[in-house]
């Protein structure tokens, strides 16, 4: 076992972990943050989908133990003080979910796109979201989700 | 799916890697983004007893010009190649290439150094390594050594570097004036490997074609350099009828295997119809 | 005519926002795999690598000396309790764990139980099992020679692969139209062996007291009550009851008729709980998931269809073989060993048909469900719509032309079809006139003209489907003997508010959103107001389960139901309570959320002062409360039906096929939420989309799935999938409550033959005539390359 030390939306966790523990077991059994999903064993899926130090990678295809030293942010994270964040409120209002499966990965890629891009077109957030498959809705109203997320960012 | 056990170190630096992969001898492995090796070792297919992992080793990354060189630490992501200004400004090939790597998410956490040692032959850099013509910086006990990426590249997933050596960057000449380069890759969707992919990277000079470097991906046991292609190139007028020439015989320098995504004769032709894209864009990026 | 409600109380029509996102933007939805339970262990299963093989013996031994790993399960230790066959819904046999043989690759072997989900899978890898690999079939018209090695040798008397035989039509008279047609087309079309993919796989925890014998299962079905009482059957023997089994369908990450089926997994957990006395979690990966779980299609098509010179229809015939792997466990109404494939004659007014199907082993995994459509739908649509294209061409007409010159009009509804059905309801040419306008059809015509002129390849392809859905009426329709009725439970608080229970299963489909809005509707009372709650054996009413497009018009009509029923009760407490205004119910008037007095409109009592008083003022003689049962046994299925239009652009040097535009017309009658039927459209064309260009299940000749991950295995990103165009007519059921019809699978049945007769239009000019789906780059550019087309 390894001890490691990891932030996980925002709150300092130091925990023991074998080393082939894969950083989304980490997060839905040792954790109990069960919003992050498992969809496929081979990296395709992204339901697995969180933000590590910020940038959104597939969490069952990281060591747990790779975490050491850095933030975690969840779907849990992303409500803030009972607000909820700009995606989680697109997701919504644009209809962007149906089972709700993949959303969580579908939503943390969303918030990564829009800390880099809070305009983006059609076009982006469907390369942005090209990771995380989605078996219901399409993706027509996910994309319009992302955008709509973009435009409460920019209005503020 | 779930990995088999593992003893693992996080080094900081290259000397305590290269200090741990002494010690462990051929029971280690090296540990970069692990896009390709972490869903091996959960279907295990791979099990290595221990794993070194480069990713706390903060000199291995990076992306800078220096001594007539572009120099990609071996642990610089996929998606910082794809971010890269510098990147987009002066090696379009690159850029190309780092864009259509696995999908975004992958594009995360893979790296150059780790793609390069994995020696896939449906990797997308080996191609775009070949073309341009790159070398690879190489640490190891015995100290630094450079292989050119064709030295590198051995077979399928093998690759000419020693047990307990890491590789440590790529250096890409830097482009002549008039150079121009492109990658064309046919996948089944985004996130798969490729149909098939063609790198090229040419420098035309007074009308003329003074150097091509043509990598084809995914169509052979390795990546394949397309010497006959190249040699027929290089001197030409870069005028469509020399593109075609080029394009036939970098098909016919291919060496591909039928699977789900096609016969032999589709991917082979794919060559030829990628390579001429792929030729027709770098002219183009050339400058005419 | 539906009535008007406010957006206050969200009735049809409105597009209400979900109710059940705001746990699923948050992360708090509950799927099986975030269920934990007290001392629960895992479960691993090992699989084998052979399609056909003896299996010579298996040792556990190591496995047990792995760290965690508590106990392995074989076929033998099934055998002590009878337990290692079960029952398919088709009445055929299928393995829980074999005892003696192994049928196809990636079938359960053993079973590992463990501590951790890591121990499992270390055991796994250490339990060591010998083969002895026998003849292999894979081939379904081989399986059939009278030489093929017979697969089922477990069954006494066996002699070949045959499965069942089905038939339907005159095949006589039909025989007889063809002979005397002017034209006569026939074309072979398979639709391959596909996978629903759904993102969350299957899995179960299983709990068992010993002491008071009661199994309590948590899993991704579909379908919970009916599964409650075939457990029950199944081991009734080893002292299950059915009072004493409880099954919850918690949040389901995706369904599409994959979690309809009993896998044997479930079966092992629930036999792992009651041996180890713990609660025991299965969770399977996405490698096992397609290796071994149900499969959709796989229907080998011959059909024919004869006709006029002038493109008038006049018969059809269909021949079909359907691989069903080593068992039948298609998931069909017992009567349908074809499901509902004899809504083959679509949306034309056919004299004469026949069609037939027969079923045959081999050594793939057993199915078949229905990849979200209603049992075998989506085959027949795309045989004639195919079909109906290759006339076209032969008869010199555009295909639209020659559609609308067959269709059923819109003044025959009810119409009886050949094959016997009652369509209930359409306007087919509206819906395709509609599509027309929408993307500008004689335009496209003419642009695709003008490419062809220089060189290049568009295609423009229609597809006016009619799907049959809603099982059913239960003088046909039953899944072993439960007649497929399905059921609302009402109540309503003293505040006015009210708990809907239904007896199906919301996979994605937005039910908690959509009944609350029927129950508004028929009572006025808000949607908001109204918690919809569905899953749990213990509390919610009897039902079939959701699949088949079946909870709108079946569940869906129990809700209305049971709400007039609750209407009913409270026109009387309304009189009461207007007593002082001296009227009776008769002189009352409903309006959503409202009686009033019909003389004087001002006077009246809401739904929620008659919720109060039915349980503090009601009236002498009357019972309390407020609430009604609904068991609607729907008089007929639903006939929803569409066109679509797709445009698509091929690449001449790759074969690749770019969906440029796909505009899909829709008529599902009455809309309750357009906000959720335009996504369960947009869904469903993707999943068209899938098997139409991407996906396909397939096998070496060993029995070697090759695309059994997500690599091979090729669902759609948002980059593949085009941005769907959607519209609507509306042409209302006239026997469901509500005149609503089922929609959650139209679009993937439409679809399919819509791309599909696109990619053929643009080589219709060298002579092409059909590609089977998948339509990949390398099949088009052999088609190209044949043709002297390159780049």
């Amino acid at each position: 076992m390894t001890q490691i030390e990891v932030t996980v939306n925002g709150a300092a966790q130091q925990i023991d972990v074998e080393p082939r523990l894969l950083l989304v077991h980490l997060i839905r059994e040792d954790l109990q943050l069960t919003g992050t999903h498992i969809g496929c064993d081979t990296t395709h899926c992204g339901a697995c989908t969180v933000l590590l130090d910020g940038v959104p990678v597939k969490s069952c295809t990281v060591f747990a133990v790779q975490a050491n030293g850095s933030e975690v942010t969840t779907v849990e994270g992303l409500e803030q003080d009972g607000a909820l964040h700009p995606v989680q409120q697109g997701f919504t209002e644009e209809h962007g979910l149906q089972c709700g499966f993949c959303t969580p990965g579908m939503m943390l890629t969303s918030v990564a796109l829009l800390e880099q891009n809070q305009d983006p077109s059609e076009d982006e957030v469907r390369q942005a979201i090209s990771g995380n498959l989605c078996r219901c809705t399409g993706y027509v109203n996910i994309v319009k989700s992302v955008q709509h997320a973009g435009r409460v960012i920019r209005e503020g | 799916m779930i990995p088999g056990q593992f003893e693992y170190h996080a080094p900081s630096t290259l000397d305590e890697a290269l200090a741990l992969l002494a010690e462990h001898g051929s029971d280690a492995r090296v540990l970069a983004g692990g896009q390709s090796l972490i869903p091996l070792m959960k279907l295990r297919l791979a099990s290595p007893a221990v794993l070194v992992d480069l990713n706390g080793v903060d000199s291995l990354s990076g992306i800078e010009e220096s001594d007539g060189q572009l120099r990609i630490g071996a642990m610089t992501r996929h998606s910082a190649l794809e971010r890269s200004e510098l990147i987009a400004s002066r090696y379009p090939l690159i850029a190309d290439a780092a864009a259509v790597i696995a999908d975004p998410l992958v594009r995360n956490r893979g790296t150059t150094g780790g793609s390069l040692a994995h020696a896939d032959p449906a990797g997308d850099l080996g191609s775009v390594m070949t073309a341009l013509g790159a070398e690879v910086g190489v640490a190891g006990p015995g100290g630094a050594r450079t292989l050119s990426i064709d030295e590198l590249l051995l077979g399928p997933f093998m690759t000419t570097l020693d047990e307990g050596e890491i590789l440590t960057e790529v250096r890409v000449p830097q482009p002549e004036a008039g150079s121009g380069g492109a990658y064309e890759k046919l996948e089944r969707k985004v996130g798969d490997f490729a149909t098939a992919a063609v790198a090229v990277q040419i420098t035309r000079a007074n009308g003329s074609c003074s150097a091509a470097g043509i990598g084809l991906t995914a169509v052979g046991p390795t990546t394949i350099r397309a010497s006959e292609a190249e040699d027929a190139l290089t001197g030409s007028s870069l005028d469509d009828d020399a593109l075609r020439a080029a394009a036939d015989l970098a098909a016919a320098a291919s060496d591909p295997a039928a699977d789900l995504r096609g016969s032999e004769e589709y991917k082979r032709d794919m060559v030829r119809v990628l390579t001429l894209r792929a030729l027709r864009r770098a002219v183009e990026r050339a400058g005419g | 005519m539906v009535a008007e409600t406010s957006p206050e109380i969200g009735g049809m029509g409105h597009s209400v926002k979900r109710k059940e996102d705001a746990r699923f933007i948050r992360g708090r939805g509950n799927y099986v795999d975030d269920i934990v339970r007290p001392g629960m262990l895992y479960l691993d299963i090992v699989r084998s690598p052979y399609a056909h093989a003896r299996i010579k013996s298996i040792n556990s031994d190591a496995a047990l000396e792995v760290e965690g790993v508590l106990a392995v399960i074989t076929g033998e230790t099934l055998k002590e309790f009878n337990l290692h066959w079960m029952p398919t819904l088709m009445s055929d046999t299928q393995m829980v764990l074999p005892v003696d043989k192994v049928m196809f690759a990636g079938q359960e072997v053993a079973a590992v139980v463990a501590t951790s989900r890591y121990a499992a899978a270390d055991g796994v890898e250490a339990v060591e099992v010998e083969y002895e690999p026998l003849p292999v079939v894979m081939d379904p018209f081989k399986a059939l020679e009278p030489d093929a090695p017979v697969l089922r040798d477990d069954k006494e008397g066996k002699t070949d692969n045959h499965i069942f035989h089905w038939e339907v039509g005159d095949r006589d008279a039909t025989d007889r139209a063809f002979e005397e047609a002017d034209v006569t087309v026939s074309q072979d079309v398979y639709l391959p062996r596909i996978h629903v993919a759904s993102i969350e796989t299957c899995g179960c925890v299983a709990e068992f007291d010993s002491v008071t014998g009661q199994l309590t299962v948590w899993m991704t079905t579909q379908a919970p009550h009916a599964i409650r009482t075939v457990f029950a059957l199944v081991a009734g023997h080893v002292g299950l009851s059915e009072e004493k089994i409880r099954i919850i369908s918690p949040d389901i990450g995706g369904g599409f008729g994959g979690k309809v089926p009993v896998y044997p997994g479930y079966v092992i957990a629930v036999a792992a709980a009651v041996v180890t006395g713990h609660p025991v979690k299965w969770i399977e990966d996405r490698i096992e998931n397609l290796q071994a779980d149900s499969f959709a299609r796989d229907y080998h098509m011959a059909a024919e269809i004869a006709a006029d010179s002038d493109g008038t229809l006049k018969a059809l015939r269909i021949k079909t073989l359907a691989d069903h792997g080593y068992t039948d466990a298609a998931c069909n109404p017992s009567q349908f060993p074809a499901g509902l494939f004899s809504i083959c004659t679509g949306s034309y007014d056919f004299q004469n048909a026949f069609a037939e199907v027969d079923g045959v082993y081999t050594n793939k995994p057993p199915g078949g469900i229905a990849y979200r459509c209603s049992f075998r739908v989506t085959e027949a649509v795309h045989a004639i719509e195919r079909l109906v294209d290759v006339l076209a061409t032969e008869v010199g007409m555009d295909p639209a032309d020659v559609r609308k010159k067959n269709f059923i009009p819109a003044d025959a509804f009810p119409y009886q079809s050949v094959f016997d059905w009652e369509y209930d309801s359409g306007n087919y040419e509206g819906a395709l006139n509609l599509a027309m306008e929408t993307i500008g059809y004689d335009e496209l015509r003419r642009e695709q003209a003008e490419k062809r002129e220089r060189g290049e390849l568009m295609g423009i392809g229609i597809s006016s489907f009619t799907e049959i859905v809603g099982a059913g009426p239960s003088r046909h329709f039953d899944i072993l003997g439960l007649k497929m009725f399905d059921s609302c439970e009402l109540r309503v608080h003293p505040t006015g508010k009210a708990v809907a229970r239904f007896g199906t299963k919301s996979q994605g489909q937005g039910h908690e959103t959509t009944y609350a809005q029927i129950i508004a509707q028929e009572l006025g009372i808000p949607a908001s107001d109204i918690a919809v709650e569905e899953g749990d054996t213990d509390t919610a009413p009897y039902g079939l389960g959701t699949y088949a497009s079946r909870s709108t018009p079946t569940a869906g009509a129990a809700g209305a139901v049971a709400a007039g029923k609750v209407r009913d009760k409270a026109r009387a407490i309304a009189a009461h309570l207007l007593e002082a205004e001296e009227v009776t119910e008769d002189d009352l008037e409903w309006e959503p959320g409202r009686f009033f007095v019909r003389s004087d409109p001002e006077k009246g009592v809401t739904i929620q002062e008659i919720a109060l008083a039915a349980y503090t003022n009601h009236p002498q003689g009357m019972e309390a409360g407020l609430e009604a049962v609904s068991y609607y046994d729907p008089p007929n299925l639903t006939f929803p039906f569409g066109s679509y239009i797709c445009v698509v652009d091929i690449d001449k040097g790759t074969g690749e096929v770019h969906v440029r535009r796909f505009v899909a017309v829709d008529d599902c009658g009455n809309i309750i939420n357009p906000m959720i039927v335009e996504g369960q459209v947009h869904g469903g064309l993707t999943m068209g989309l899938a098997p139409a260009l991407y996906e396909e299940l397939s096998y070496d000749e060993s029995g070697n799935p090759l695309s059994a991950s997500f690599v091979d295995y090729l669902v759609p990103t948002a980059v593949e999938t085009p941005a769907w165009e959607t519209a609507n007519t509306v042409t209302p059921s006239p026997h469901h409550p509500l005149g609503a019809k089922g929609i959650g699978e139209s679009a993937t049945v439409g679809a399919p033959p819509a791309i599909a007769n696109a990619v053929v239009d643009a080589l219709s000019h060298l002579g092409v005539r059909h590609i089977d789906i998948p339509i990949t780059p390398d099949k088009v550019w052999s088609i190209l390359r044949e043709n002297g087309i390159t780049e």
